[in-house]
């Protein structure tokens, strides 16, 4: 997976240099950095943000998992633009420079997003089946009536909260659409291995989908004889490999955090009918950084 | 709608707020009538409470009217008056089917937050941190209440507001804390903390049929409170508290001991320093000072129970005289649904008077005052109802 600086993007090449750039200049100079873009004297959390830019750049520039890398960049981004809300609050603070900062992050941050779209769709096809994901969960209902609320696979977005759509095609084949975080909409094939009713469904994507994986759902009885342990593996092909697995944990949207919180919602879903929710619920006024933490609610 | 909202430490504020509204098939929306300030809400308001944002609506005591209800909810209609307990729980789960209902796995949608502190996550709260689902509070005019088919209780006409808010959430707290001390007739009990907590736990443990009942506070308020309810009473300020039990006891030390006073006990000395300075700088999120001393009162072979609220880390728990002398330690969220309809019927035929708690009554606009005032013990302040209605 490892690129010659030359195959680089160019994009992703100026990114990088722009990142390393900036986190030098917060690392060495903070106190002049915060003068300038209105701040004030924030060293600590400037020397800190210098760090963070400095990897991403590094990482970028290396040329390895540069999805990552990009996706590192979007949310370092997103925290900028908090904590140059949050320094308002400070009396030190300069809100014209404050706003023109924001601004230039914000121009920054639509290239980021930008950027690791297109790393996304480009790595997630060509990556190999190296990411294995076992999740395992028990469910107060019996395998039967689990398996069966599986394996009519139109049943599974309501759970599955990054899957739009799956059709099913015929008995084997099915069509499955996705939009991942940052707007990354994937879509692939997938054809039933392996079918034991009220036991076991496993399935493989198609040649020629935007994601690879293999995987399986077991229904097995809980001990007590009272519902189902449940158990998935999945092996995705996750663009960049391991590294991007880390990145992505830091992001939340790392398989097995996606996986375990899908099986979560399927419990609910069977036990009570309905999924727990606080979203569009009323709420005082938030702080910024409360206003993007909570974005990533359920 | 009005609604009192944590706007950081020791900052709560009325803030005007979109109406509360149904979201999923078994919510029901309740006008709120009455709501209390709980001992527990202090430990979100000094913000030792982790997981808070800025905005998020306080309460986990209240009752009031049912508005509207999903298509799900069939027990209640518009009209009804209820009062509903704080753990939020779906009815169907392995632990509610059990009657553990602060265990329900199935109401908090930040299980994995609390999974990353605690190991494995409790139900959902109302208004009581994001670690525990961030639902909005019932410190408002009006509450969304998930699982409305499960937790609401109706309150039988003859009972008053007031007679029936304490079900949501402090009776049912002090009750279990003294039927996890498995009490036998001649059983002496010792209650750290004469808070709401405490008092009820107090008249729990004489039901249960505890022979004595040793009361331990430093508010004369408070002391005097717990004496009327039945129990003997320490003033700790007054009385080095282990003596006492010790020669009270004969030498053997109370059968059980409860610690209604959790993660910010007043403590003096060297010990009292140690945990303030460690808990400001965050190295551990406790002032586990009563905790330390109810282990070290208890009788071999006894039981502790702990209804006061802890949150994350202790240091310098005494684990050798738990080991060595065989204690039993108990806790837990309360398990509110499991208690309250036997706990309605002991008001109904006069065994038990929450009212006898309440100190003060305002109108959500003094609620901000309010939460200084029981936090700081003012105006022998013990407990704090909230008329929403007016």
């Amino acid at each position: 997976m490892a690129a010659s600086l030359a195959q680089q993007a160019p994009l992703d090449r100026s990114l990088g240099w722009f990142s390393v750039g900036l986190g030098m200049a917060e690392i060495l100079a903070p106190r002049t950095l915060g003068r300038v873009i209105g701040v004030g004297d924030q060293s600590n959390v400037l020397r800190m943000c210098g760090v963070r830019e400095v990897v991403s750049g590094v990482g970028l520039l290396s040329g390895r998992a540069p999805a990552a890398f990009t996706m590192s960049r979007v949310v370092g981004d997103v925290m900028d633009l908090a904590l140059l809300g949050a320094s308002l609050r400070s009396p030190e603070a300069n809100p014209t420079r404050v706003a023109a900062a924001a601004t230039a992050v914000a121009g920054v941050a639509a290239l980021d997003l930008y950027a690791s779209k297109v790393e996304l769709q480009s790595s997630m096809a060509e990556a190999e089946q190296e990411v294995p994901v076992h999740v395992s969960l028990m469910i107060n209902s019996p395998p039967e009536e689990v398996y069966q609320f599986w394996r009519k696979l139109e049943n599974l977005p309501r759970f599955m909260s990054y899957l739009e759509s799956v059709t099913e095609l015929d008995q084997r084949r099915s069509e499955w659409s996705a939009r991942m975080p940052g707007g990354v909409q994937l879509r692939w094939q997938s054809e039933i291995v392996e079918d034991q009713p009220g036991r076991l469904l496993s399935w493989r994507t198609i040649d020629g989908s935007e994601i690879n994986h293999v995987g399986s759902v077991r229904f097995d009885p809980a001990p007590d004889g009272n519902g189902t342990q449940i158990r998935v593996e999945v092996y995705y092909g996750m663009p960049g490999g391991s590294a991007a697995v880390k990145a992505a944990e830091l992001v939340s949207m790392a398989p097995e955090a996606m996986v375990s919180a899908d099986l979560r919602r399927l419990k609910q879903l069977i036990e009570t009918g309905e999924i727990a929710t606080t979203r569009g619920q009323p709420t005082g006024k938030r702080s910024i950084l409360g206003r993007a933490l909570s974005k990533g609610e359920s | 709608m009005r609604a009192v909202c944590w706007q950081g430490v020791h900052k709560v504020g009325i803030e005007e707020v979109p109406d509360a509204h149904l979201i999923n098939p078994r919510d029901a929306v309740i006008k709120v009538r009455k709501a209390a300030i709980c001992g527990s809400d202090l430990h979100l308001y000094d913000g030792y409470v982790p997981g808070m944002m800025r905005g998020d609506i306080l309460g986990h005591e209240f009752m009031g009217e049912v508005v509207e209800t999903g298509p799900g909810v069939t027990n209640l209609a518009p009209g009804d008056r209820v009062v509903v307990p704080f753990p939020i729980s779906c009815g169907n789960c392995f632990f509610c089917e059990q009657e553990m209902y602060s265990l329900c796995e199935n109401s908090n949608p930040n299980a994995r937050l609390a999974e990353k502190f605690w190991g494995h996550s409790p139900c959902g709260i109302f208004g009581y941190s994001h670690l525990l689902g961030g639902y909005a509070g019932g410190q408002a005019e009006y509450v969304r209440v998930p699982f409305a088919d499960v937790g609401p209780l109706k309150i039988p006409d003859t009972m008053s507001d007031e007679q029936a808010l304490f079900l949501s959430d402090i009776l049912p707290t002090g009750y279990m804390a003294a039927e996890n001390c498995n009490i036998q007739q001649g059983d002496t009990v010792a209650v750290w903390g004469c808070g709401p907590v405490g008092l009820f736990a107090i008249m729990s443990a004489k039901l249960l049929g505890a022979t004595r009942v040793i009361a331990i506070d430093r508010f004369p308020e408070r002391l005097n409170l717990a004496h009327r309810a039945g129990a003997e009473t320490i003033n700790y300020e007054e009385m080095d508290t282990l003596d006492t039990l010790r020669e009270w006891t004969g030498g053997r030390g109370p059968d059980a001991c409860i610690d209604a006073v959790g993660m910010e006990a007043h403590m003096h000395g060297v010990q009292g320093t140690y945990d303030k300075v460690k808990q400001a700088l965050r190295m551990e999120t406790e002032r586990p000072g009563v905790l330390r001393e109810c282990i070290q009162a208890c009788r071999n072979g006894g039981t502790i129970s702990v209804p006061g609220v802890y949150g994350g880390l202790a240091d310098k728990i005494p684990l050798g005289a738990v080991v060595n002398r065989a204690l039993t330690i108990k806790s837990g969220q309360t398990h509110v649904q499991r208690y309250m309809k036997p706990l309605l019927a002991r008001i109904e035929n006069g065994e038990i008077d929450p009212t006898m708690i309440i100190t003060h009554r305002v109108g959500i606009e003094d609620v901000p005052d309010a939460f200084a005032m029981f936090r700081n013990k003012e105006d022998d302040c013990v407990k704090v109802v909230v008329n929403m209605a007016s």
